[in-house]
């Protein structure tokens, strides 16, 4: 199963997530410019973090317009795998893949850190081998993952199951001191309705070796290749 | 012709930012205001002989399409000679 890195101009975590699909998922992987617009040999895309575009306008916003975005879609439409970490969750919600908006923080700064996932979903392509005996750490960079949706887009993501990951405390607890940012419902990751999208401000990329800190991030790639292996991608 | 869009955050949406705005016109002394709310402006030229409509349905586009999130944003726009 072939995985595709989208690099647009200030994508800046493009190399790490390249890394971690050959080193520890070990599977092939290849960086697709954000001009390209055939995506016929990839299994599954990963939109990764950065600054896309300098963050002109709003976080996400100009990347959605690139040409790739509408192979993209095309490719999100057929059923396969598309997975935005950062600013790939941002530009996926820009794009309409991904419902709701990502703003500024509610503190306004910047937050680089840890932080402790609680797994609402597990019955997910991308959380099928991840544990649920402890919250899940991962760090998060960024200014803008101030999850943010109307409340009928609130009740249809509670409802359908889409709201994969939540910020918590190091119990699992889902409390107002552990969300980083003022993300409505804590929330940190959520799916699409065929669950075959998935975008999360944290950082499971930079989760994959004892060295960094925690290699909790290892699971969500592995669930994936699970889930396409099953399928025979 | 120019076309004026102005794009601010919905009333539902919280805005951080106004309220640090607003926060430091306190130190500065202004005490009476109620509430600041920051939004984005933009200028769009028109080459020579666009008529009027066309920039109105033009501008509309590229601030629905573009320049605001309908998600978090409203947009308004102004034709200007």
């Amino acid at each position: 199963m072939k995985f595709g890195v989208i690099v647009f101009p200030g994508s800046n975590c493009d190399h790490d997530a390249y890394h971690v699909i050959s080193k520890h998922v070990g599977q092939p992987v290849d960086f697709i410019w954000h001009k390209e617009t055939d995506l016929s040999s990839f299994d599954a895309l990963i939109v990764p973090g950065g600054f896309s575009y300098g963050d002109y306008l709003r976080a996400g916003a100009l990347a959605r317009f690139s040409p790739v975005m509408e192979s993209v879609k095309r490719f999100a439409a057929e059923g396969k795998f598309v997975f935005g970490i950062c600013n790939g969750f941002q530009i996926l919600c820009e794009a309409g893949l991904l419902p709701g908006a990502l703003r500024r923080n509610a503190g306004l700064h910047f937050v680089c850190k840890h932080v402790n996932l609680r797994l609402d979903n597990r019955d997910t392509p991308f959380t099928s081998a991840v544990k649920t005996d402890r919250p899940l750490s991962i760090p998060i960079a960024h200014a803008e993952g101030n999850y943010t949706c109307d409340d009928a887009t609130y009740s249809e993501l509670e409802e359908n199951g889409q709201i994969v990951f939540r910020y918590c405390d190091e119990n699992g607890e889902v409390t107002e001191a552990a969300n980083p940012n003022g993300s409505r419902g804590n929330i940190a990751g959520i799916c699409n309705q065929d669950r075959n999208v998935l975008g999360m401000m944290p950082h499971p990329e930079r989760a994959c070796e004892e060295i960094l800190g925690s290699n909790d991030g290892r699971d969500i790639f592995r669930s994936l290749t699970n889930t396409m292996g099953g399928l025979g991608a | 012709m120019k076309a004026l869009v102005y794009v601010t955050l919905k009333p539902s949406v919280l805005d951080p930012q106004g309220k640090a705005i607003h926060h430091s016109t306190e130190l500065l002394g202004f005490t009476n205001l109620a509430d600041i709310r920051q939004g984005k402006y933009f200028e769009i030229a028109f080459s020579e002989g666009v008529s009027e409509s066309d920039a109105q349905t033009a501008a509309e586009a590229i601030a629905k399409d573009v320049l605001a999130n309908p998600v978090i944003e409203d947009y308004r726009v102004e034709i200007a000679q």
